[in-house]
């Protein structure tokens, strides 16, 4: 994946706060980018560029099972997530809609935000260009590495 | 293998599962609401489904946005009521029939025993109680399960919670996941199983409900009762269907990554304060702050069952709803409101002061019946005080049990 800006976050962000359920009586998700973290960074829809990445803390996406939430920031053009650690029905649904997400605690751990950061996860790398760093993950397990590869989980 | 493990192995041809396996297992039922089903229509669609694996085995209740708050929401749900009546799903709720999801399907014995439920709604760990293995999914899961009858799960580790002793009075499931909550964190159980054993008869079927739905809560991805002479009489009471129940004799102790202790009959009534489920506080030790509130809501797929309305009812009878509180009561399905309204519940809270809705998720999520302006404080019997749940980003959710959010409807303060 190209390089992209990091945009960081805390521990726990919440899927009402990636996207709140006020705003979930349309399900365009074109539509819906706009609403995007808008509870807790409301310039970051109008900022994030495609390419960017979202870099966060532990249990990123806690809380609701709305898709809507992955799907919005794919549609934000965001490369990737990367984070200590992920609420796992985020993890599934991010997984089954094809929106790429790491797990990486000391990448997470370092990046500050505007970091020029890339990430490959052919080779399992996040590279943080700003810092000189790169840092390496484990690799998804072969059923989900299968998920990823077709695009999602009905590609 | 753990009783989570037990279900799914069952699900997937028998053969023994261990944690972190990825296996493709059975599924029993299918649910989704009129928020998550559209997507999972279209997901649906898009790749080429045309006839559902089993319209048996799939429910959509519309209760989120239902009755319908505006435009947007009413064509939600017309694309929910046009695939249920093209595919011929018969568990098909709509206004006049449905309640809030998680309430509604053990009421109709749709949520069974051992059975393997996904929904499209991360509550839908609720039906766990029931000693079933069920958990929240996505849209695109549900619509690989509506065109497959079949969805991928990594096996979860467990932990075991063992509950002693029995509750004080005004002490409740709320209080008792609430204290778990506190105790172990929101991600305190992320990916594995709770599994509640001990002295289980403690709690009544609404309990374990209001306990297996706030699992996700602590991360979990479900939350497990193992089947008693209680679950049986409540199965038994709304359906014929036959149905197994899972063997917990052989159960070893090492199965469980770990076990939590919780000593019922030392729990108080517990508040969670704003901004994460997690910030546990007893309500006597929050009472010495005087926190005002503007708003009481006492309903939601957590607490809205018969019992919570009751709770209620017995705290507020006779008395007034504090001048400026709003207290809003939304019995979760038709049948608890005509049951309350019978017993005379119902009555006693309008006579109160407090206004009572049709069944709907409505404030819980911040979709309507009672939206907060900004600063504004609720105390309510639902499930997250994430920031701007309930309405303005700026405006404050503690969460409670209904014995402890109708006390502050009456006084106007948290205590």
């Amino acid at each position: 994946m190209k390089n992209g800006k990091a945009y960081t976050f805390g521990d726990n962000i919440d899927t009402d706060a990636i996207i709140a359920a006020r705003y979930l009586n349309v399900s365009d998700f074109d539509k819906l980018k706009a609403h995007c973290m808008e509870d807790i960074d409301d310039g970051f829809a109008a900022a994030v560029k495609c390419g960017d990445y979202i870099v966060a803390g532990e249990n990123f996406g806690c809380g609701s099972s709305r898709e809507h939430a992955p799907a919005v920031i794919k549609a934000c053009g965001v490369s990737a997530v990367i984070a200590k650690s992920f609420a796992r029905i985020f993890y599934r649904n991010a997984i089954n809609i094809g929106l790429p997400i790491v797990e990486c605690a000391d990448a997470a751990n370092d990046a500050r935000n505007g970091d020029v950061i890339s990430v490959d996860t052919e080779r399992g790398t996040v590279n943080n260009e700003t810092l000189g760093k790169t840092y390496s993950f484990p690799p998804y397990p072969a059923e989900i590495a299968q998920i990823i590869k077709r695009g999602g989980l009905l590609k | 293998m753990t009783l989570s493990q037990k279900i799914l192995s069952a699900h997937c041809g028998g053969s023994a599962v261990a944690p972190s396996q990825m296996i493709m297992a059975d599924v029993d039922l299918s649910l989704g609401n009129d928020v998550t089903s559209p997507v999972a229509i279209k997901a649906f669609s898009e790749s080429g489904g045309k006839a559902v694996h089993d319209p048996e085995k799939v429910a959509i209740v519309l209760d989120h946005f239902a009755p319908n708050k505006d435009i947007e929401s009413a064509r939600q749900c017309a694309a929910c009521r046009a695939f249920a009546a093209e595919q011929g799903i018969k568990n098909f709720f709509d206004v006049g029939q449905m309640g809030i999801e998680h309430a509604l399907l053990p009421e109709k014995g749709l949520a069974l025993p051992e059975m393997l439920i996904v929904g499209a709604d991360s509550h839908t760990c609720t039906y766990g109680a029931l000693g079933c293995f069920s958990t929240g999914v996505g849209s695109t899961d549900l619509a690989y399960s509506l065109k497959t009858g079949k969805l991928w799960f990594r096996v979860p580790q467990a932990i075991k919670v063992t509950l002693k002793g029995n509750l004080p009075p005004n002490v409740s499931g709320k209080d008792v996941i609430l204290n778990l909550i506190g105790k172990i964190g929101v991600s305190g159980a992320r990916y594995a199983s709770l599994e509640f054993f001990g002295n289980v008869s403690a709690l009544s079927m609404d309990d374990r409900f209001t306990v297996c739905n706030m699992a996700i809560e602590a991360g979990a991805k479900n939350g497990i009762f193992p089947v008693d002479d209680v679950t049986l009489e409540y199965v038994k009471s709304r359906t014929n269907k036959k149905f197994e129940k899972t063997d917990t004799s052989d159960i070893r102790a090492d199965e469980y990554e770990r076990e939590i202790i919780i000593d019922l009959s030392k729990l108080k009534p517990t508040i969670a304060r704003p901004h994460l489920p997690e910030n546990t506080v007893t309500l006597d030790e929050i009472a010495k702050e005087k926190i005002k509130i503007d708003q009481a809501v006492i309903g939601s797929c957590t607490n809205g069952r018969l019992s919570d309305i009751k709770a209620a009812y017995e705290v507020i009878k006779g008395k007034k709803i504090a001048r400026g509180v709003r207290c809003i009561v939304i019995p979760a399905t038709q049948e608890v409101y005509l049951q309350a309204l019978r017993l005379g519940y119902i009555e006693a809270l309008i006579e109160a002061g407090a206004a009572v809705s049709t069944p709907t998720c409505g404030p819980c999520l911040g979709g309507h019946m009672g939206i907060l302006s900004d600063g504004e404080v609720a105390i309510a019997t639902t499930n997250r005080n994430f920031i701007g749940r309930m309405g303005s980003k700026t405006s404050k959710i503690y969460l409670a049990s209904p014995y402890s959010a109708a006390r502050a409807a009456i006084s106007g303060y948290i205590g």
